[in-house]
């Protein structure tokens, strides 16, 4: 066991999967003698070799196309894009290949692929270094989206994700790559140092994909979260005084919908909250799902709590952010209706 | 400085649209033989004059010249050509069947049949070849079951991708023969993943890609190229230039500035540009990039310049935009064709035996049909609706599971 920030997992779970597979190889931007943006990937090419770790040409379409070529051969490869903002150019790629291919071809090819990629907002990055973009890539069947909130989960839900035999989209909340970030942006820093989950085995372990943990437990109401917003919700749950259960999804798809179903059921409320523009985005289908399986056993609407449906405007970032104010007004309010 | 006459938008045109006559005097073609044939492994700085040549080896008698003559035996040379009828049959045939309502959509390949069966013949067993629709020659080549593509044509209970995928679009991973999608352009840079990571693993196995001369405008050409370029993949990348992308002649991408051969020369490639209805000429070029790719000198791009001689699809008239005889007036002929005139010329072959041939396999096709048939045409019979809900993921997850319950299988 060691303290490790989330960089220092995610580096140290790259680390384990290449000394583990030889099939494994990480390529993306500035990933290789650079060791990434965010040095995720330090120190990786020095020990592992030149062909292990790479660095691409800034062509994100030709990244994931020659990943999936790499995982029908027979790799398992774990291509990073910069950040999630600049996927984009690769939705092709993703939709139209990475996530069809086993269907069209009836299992024929495969894309073992996980495409690693830094998302998320609070560090006045902008619109593009700060989107949320889960949900269209929740919408696509065939692909897997896995967003981890602290340094243990990232590191054996990363292993998982590569051992995975469908393609997954790892998203990584970049603002708590350094310490947990509470959404209370007018306070001094926290670090991973005083968190149990930054304790992190050196060596291999996993933790799987569709199984949501619960962070608090609680009786009034409950909250889904993931990512940076795990720790907004503990922030936002502690100023309202409600003894609500968080819950964090850790993957989206999978979707671990029965402890979902099993938590409503038990507190009769909801509040989802997520980074992300409101209307379109993931909380209307976790919305949906509710009210599909615990309609009779819901007290009052189910709130989302989310970004404003504008893109993400620099100036305004702490307006447009959904802060722990924002979730213990919406805790409060759903537990009066 | 001022232009005085103001700025125009230039829009290209071909020379000849319905009621013209068919007109190709624009197109600058090499003399058979003429062009010289570099060692496979010379540095491509010194081959920069090729992208701009045509590499021929047929003359107009059928003969085989010059140096990139590959040397083949006549049984080679049969089974090419065998494998290119076949494929004319059978799209015949096929054709005629969604016009008798049997499947929902075909494509042809006809005037294209020399570059798949060349390409398939000449390449190894484990080497992966990652095809447009127009390449059913490869499949003809390698000797795949005809009631097999049939059935995937007819989506019926025996079509090996389960009636989830458009007709024609197939998958047949032992023959080589990577996924097929609808969106074009969109594995051209799958080939050259497989390429690096046959590299990665020090295996010997190569990859073969086709893209249209139209889909060469797509971003995925490009970055296919430079990642090919860049990591020195062991892949033959192909832009397969018929002409015609739908109804936009291939100006519209850009044909009337360079060749597509030269495409290379701004990734530092090599490109050859080849006469794609020359079955020797295919093969001897493919056989160039091959020896290339095998020696870690990376990958090359070689243009294959044919004429897409029917419509693009059953969905298509292409007498609705070119005239209806250009087919016929293409400088460069038809690829069959030309193969069995070599064969004849070189007294391998007559006009008894082709006749022959040509009766075997339109009976092998009919054969091959009415075994189809008997299972069902599109409509008539599928696979078990749970197959819909298969392969989403590996496993499947809750939601097909409860949706697959709430259909009721």
């Amino acid at each position: 066991m060691a303290v490790m920030t989330m960089i220092q997992a995610l580096n140290s779970a790259l680390d384990v999967a290449l000394a583990n597979d030889p099939d494994t190889l990480v390529f993306g931007e500035d990933v290789g003698f650079f060791g990434g943006v965010f040095r995720v990937t330090e120190g990786l090419q020095a020990k592992h070799g030149l062909t292990r770790c790479f660095d691409a040409p800034i062509s994100e379409g030709g990244i994931i196309a020659t990943a999936i070529g790499m995982g029908a051969y027979g790799l398992r490869p774990i291509p990073e894009i910069q950040f999630a903002d600049y996927i984009l150019p690769a939705f092709d790629q993703l939709v139209s290949e990475a996530a069809r291919l086993r269907y069209r071809s009836n299992g024929e090819f495969w894309a073992p692929i996980t495409v690693r990629s830094p998302y998320g907002g609070g560090i006045f990055g902008g619109q593009t270094h700060s989107q949320s973009p889960e949900a269209i890539f929740a919408h696509i069947t065939g692909l897997k989206t896995v967003i981890p909130s602290n340094p243990y989960d990232a590191k054996g839900l990363l292993l998982a994700s590569i051992e995975d035999d469908d393609p997954v989209i790892f998203l990584e909340p970049k603002r708590i790559y350094n310490g947990p970030f509470d959404g209370r942006h007018d306070q001094a820093l926290k670090t991973w140092a005083d968190e149990s989950s930054a304790q992190v085995p050196e060596g291999y372990y996993t933790v799987p994909l569709g199984k949501a943990a619960v962070v608090r437990e609680g009786v009034a109401a409950t909250v889904l979260a993931y990512g940076t917003m795990v720790h907004v919700g503990k922030a936002g749950i502690e100023d309202s005084g409600v003894d609500a259960e968080l819950i964090d999804l850790r993957s989206i798809v999978p979707l671990d919908v029965e402890t979902i179903v099993a938590s409503v059921k038990k507190t009769g409320r909801c509040v989802i909250l997520h980074e992300a523009s409101r209307f379109g985005g993931f909380g209307g289908e976790l919305s949906a799902l509710i009210q599909e399986r615990c309609f009779h056993h819901l007290k009052s609407p189910i709130a989302r709590v989310a970004g404003w449906d504008t893109p993400y405007p620099h100036a305004f970032e702490w307006d447009y952010f959904p802060g722990p104010a924002r979730l213990a007004a919406a805790l409060k309010r759903v537990l009066e209706d | 400085m001022k232009n005085s006459q103001g700025l125009r938008l230039h829009v290209p045109e071909p020379p000849s649209r319905p009621g013209d006559q068919p007109d190709f005097s624009n197109l600058v073609l090499s003399a058979p033989g003429a062009v010289r044939r570099p060692d496979s492994g010379e540095a491509e700085h010194l081959m920069r004059d090729l992208p701009y040549e045509l590499i021929r080896v047929l003359d107009d008698e059928g003969e085989a010249q010059g140096p990139w003559n590959p040397r083949l035996t006549p049984s080679v040379l049969i089974r090419g050509l065998r494998a290119m009828m076949l494929t004319r049959a059978f799209d015949d045939r096929l054709f005629r069947a969604h016009r008798q309502g049997k499947t929902s959509f075909y494509m042809k390949s006809t005037g294209e049949e020399a570059i798949g069966a060349a390409q398939s013949m000449m390449l190894d067993a484990g080497d992966m070849c990652f095809p447009t629709y127009r390449v059913l020659s490869w499949l003809m080549a390698r000797d795949y079951p005809l009631t097999q593509l049939t059935n995937q044509i007819f989506s019926n209970a025996e079509d090996p991708l389960k009636g989830r995928q458009l007709p024609i679009l197939y998958s047949a991973r032992e023959y080589g023969f990577y996924s097929l999608s609808g969106n074009v352009g969109s594995r051209f840079g799958h080939a050259v993943g497989w390429a690096m990571a046959s590299a990665y693993k020090g295996d010997d196995k190569i990859a073969l890609a086709y893209i249209g001369e139209g889909t060469t405008a797509e971003g995925d050409f490009h970055e296919a190229l430079t990642f090919a370029s860049v990591y020195h993949a062991p892949v033959i990348l192909c832009v397969t230039n018929n002409q015609w992308a739908i109804s936009s002649f291939a100006g519209i991408a850009g044909a009337q500035e360079t060749t597509f051969a030269a495409k290379a020369l701004a990734y530092g490639l090599p490109g050859l540009r080849v006469d794609g209805n020359d079955f020797l000429a295919v093969w001897a070029a493919t056989q160039w990039a091959a020896e290339r790719a095998r020696s870690n000198k990376g990958a090359t791009l070689i243009e294959l310049f044919t004429y897409r001689a029917s419509g693009h699809s059953t969905s298509d008239d292409p007498t609705k935009y070119r005239p209806s005889d250009e087919p016929v007036h293409w400088p460069l002929g038809d690829p069959v064709d030309r193969l069995k005139q070599h064969l004849i010329a070189i007294g391998d072959w007559d006009e008894a035996r082709h006749e022959a041939l040509a009766a075997e396999l339109e009976q092998e096709v009919k054969g091959a049909v009415k075994a189809a048939e008997a299972v069902g045409t599109l409509g008539k019979s599928k696979p078990s609706v749970k197959e819909m809900f298969e392969g989403v993921f590996k496993q499947p997850d809750w939601r097909v599971i409860e949706q697959r319950r709430e259909l009721g299988i």
